[in-house]
């Protein structure tokens, strides 16, 4: 260390505390500059979007046949669309998630365990859109079929591996190693013991991990526009047809400049972002309630 | 389960592989050059088309975003680890995590239609100093202003990657042995001091680490740009300054996404996004590179 010469207890000079108040000072302004746009674009969204949420029509009409000149109408051809491709992305991506995990912290040792991080550390880094590109390049390029909410799926599944590995590795790895020990000195074999010790003591973080990863993909735009054209009507079938999501919702109507128009798309937008922090919330809730305890 | 790990590593391989085969015939009837050209006409005969201005706008809005959060997010980072009280160090650092699940749609929207204006007064006499100071440099001359700038975008950019960069820092710093710390203190270090001794050196591989995979994110990062920088007119002369519109791979991309009719012309736009692959995957493979280094150590 360069200033480590100094050892007698000499009062701290006036310069080194004004340095040192002004660090300070410094610190809180970062944090207050962090959380000055998360306070406004929720002010922002409720000033703007709570008018229509009120309305019960917004939670269970189309915007079918409504034009832009028309005031109102409802996004729950959009929300079912969001949640109907996030369950399905989940049912794909959550096995092959926690499948990964459990290989990498119960079997992966070597050059191939290496390999499989690795490729999970990639996938994170994948931007969304050459995820939908992917897709279209095998959905569409290839096979040739055509633009519909199944697609949109897939390549939601390439953006939600990488969190539920992450965090179920995580959480496997806070499970004890005396549990495990405990199962092997009664004789139970390896799968069975991560089958009914490991995954059950772990059961509430990897929950988290999948709400968590929910939330991430519900928000997705890029996939939407590649994959998944807007419709104004309810559609719940994922092979064919058009359907809406929240994003396309949104995205529709952003250069709108009628007023019913723009009304609906920050309501959209509130309403997405309603979704998106209830699930992460919820998925924190869940964490908290059930973590793996480690200390006795 | 070793096939579940098995099929991730496929499935990426899979994604340079397609990418690779689909884009791979527009680019030998490409009759322009793909790295240096900055024009794009995908579907004439034959088809022209290059990157440069597209890896231009991506690469200075992405650093220029980066360079933004990272003080800003090393800062947090430090409040949450080493001055704010454990009682509410725990609900801050949730309340940063929140502003990363923020969808990136609504960052954009509200980025062109509430911030945009906001800072379009202050800025402007801002923008005009750098100008005349600086304006010799491409970079920020200007043409005329446009609304939806680089720049603009940049700010949003760094909003965005500021909770990632955040919370990558705040694990290194949350690692700083406790010997080092109290050895400066021992010294008479002040809070500053101990952090600049001890706190830094150690997290500084971190702190490089996270602001590499903020800059991977930010490269990638596509509705929020693409609904914020205004896309310049066909033909018009490619403007390299911050106070200019621009399109980025990812917006490039997305604008186009309705017209994908022809191999050919997807070819072009599926090119485009191989090559934002392989920058984002070698970004992030630094980032990792830098990180696990730190750990053998």
């Amino acid at each position: 260390m360069a200033t480590a010469t100094s050892t007698t207890l000499a009062p701290i000079s006036d310069s080194r505390k004004l340095r040192n108040h002004v660090a300070t000072f410094a610190m809180y302004a970062c944090f207050v500059i962090a959380m000055i746009p998360l306070v406004w674009i929720i002010w922002t969204l409720v000033a703007k979007g709570a008018g229509l949420l009120g309305d019960p029509h917004w939670w269970t009409n189309s915007q079918r046949g409504i034009t832009s000149r028309i005031q109102g109408g409802g996004a729950y051809h959009a929300i079912i669309g969001t949640l109907l491709m996030a369950l399905v992305t989940a049912l794909i991506a959550v096995p092959l998630g926690v499948g990964t995990a459990i290989y990498l912290v119960e079997y992966g040792r070597g050059r191939i365990a290496r390999a499989v991080s690795f490729m999970v550390d990639v996938l994170t880094g994948v931007p969304s859109i050459v995820a939908a590109l992917f897709i279209y390049a095998l959905w569409i390029g290839t096979f040739g079929l055509h633009r519909v909410g199944f697609a949109v799926s897939l390549a939601l599944v390439l953006l939600m591996i990488p969190v539920i590995v992450r965090s179920t590795e995580e959480m496997l790895r806070l499970v004890p190693r005396d549990l495990r020990e405990a199962a092997f000195a009664l004789g139970v074999p390896r799968w069975k013991t991560i089958m009914s010790i490991v995954l059950p003591t772990a059961f509430s973080g990897i929950v988290t991990g999948i709400m968590l990863g929910l939330a991430r993909v519900m928000g997705e735009t890029a996939p939407l526009l590649i994959l998944g054209p807007y419709a104004k009507a309810i559609n719940t079938n994922l092979f064919s047809g058009n359907m809406a999501a929240l994003p396309t919702m949104i995205n529709q109507d952003r250069v709108e400049a009628l007023k019913p128009a723009v009304d609906r798309v920050w309501s959209a937008a509130l309403t997405l972002i309603l979704l998106v922090m209830v699930l992460s919330l919820l998925g924190r809730l869940v964490s908290r309630l059930g973590s793996v305890k480690t200390s006795r | 389960m070793r096939g579940a790990g098995l099929a991730v590593v496929l499935l990426v391989a899979l994604v340079g592989i397609f990418l690779t085969w689909k884009a791979v015939p527009s680019l030998l009837h490409n009759k322009a050059p793909f790295l240096t050209s900055r024009v794009w006409s995908p579907d004439t005969n034959p088809p022209r088309f290059g990157i440069a201005a597209l890896l231009w706008t991506t690469v200075i809005s992405s650093i220029v975003a980066m360079l933004l959060a990272v003080p800003v997010a090393v800062g947090v980072a430090l409040f949450i680890t080493q001055y704010a009280p454990k009682r509410l160090a725990t609900p801050v650092a949730y309340v940063v995590d929140l502003l990363a699940a923020v969808p990136s749609i609504i960052f954009g929207l509200w980025g062109i239609a509430v911030l945009g204006p906001v800072l379009a007064a202050p800025n402007s006499g801002l923008r005009q100093g750098i100008e005349n100071s600086l304006g010799w440099i491409p970079l920020f001359s200007s043409t005329g202003v446009s609304a939806g700038n680089v720049f603009l975008a940049s700010i949003v950019l760094a909003i965005m990657i500021l909770p990632i960069v955040t919370a990558l820092s705040r694990e290194v710093f949350l690692q700083v042995p406790r010997a080092n710390i109290e050895a400066a203190q021992a010294l008479g270090a002040t809070k500053w001091e101990t952090i600049r001794m001890a706190v830094l050196p150690f997290g500084r591989p971190g702190v490089i680490s996270a602001s590499m995979l903020g800059l991977g994110r930010a490269l990638g990062e596509t509705i929020a740009v693409t609904i914020i920088l205004s896309t310049p007119n066909i033909g018009a002369p490619f403007d390299p300054s911050l106070w200019a519109g621009g399109e980025t791979f990812a917006s490039k991309i997305a604008n186009a996404a309705g017209e994908f009719d022809t191999p050919q012309k997807t070819g072009a736009y599926i090119s485009a996004g191989l090559v934002l692959f392989v920058v984002t995957f070698a970004v992030n493979a630094v980032a990792r590179v830098v990180i696990s280094r730190r750990k053998e150590v």
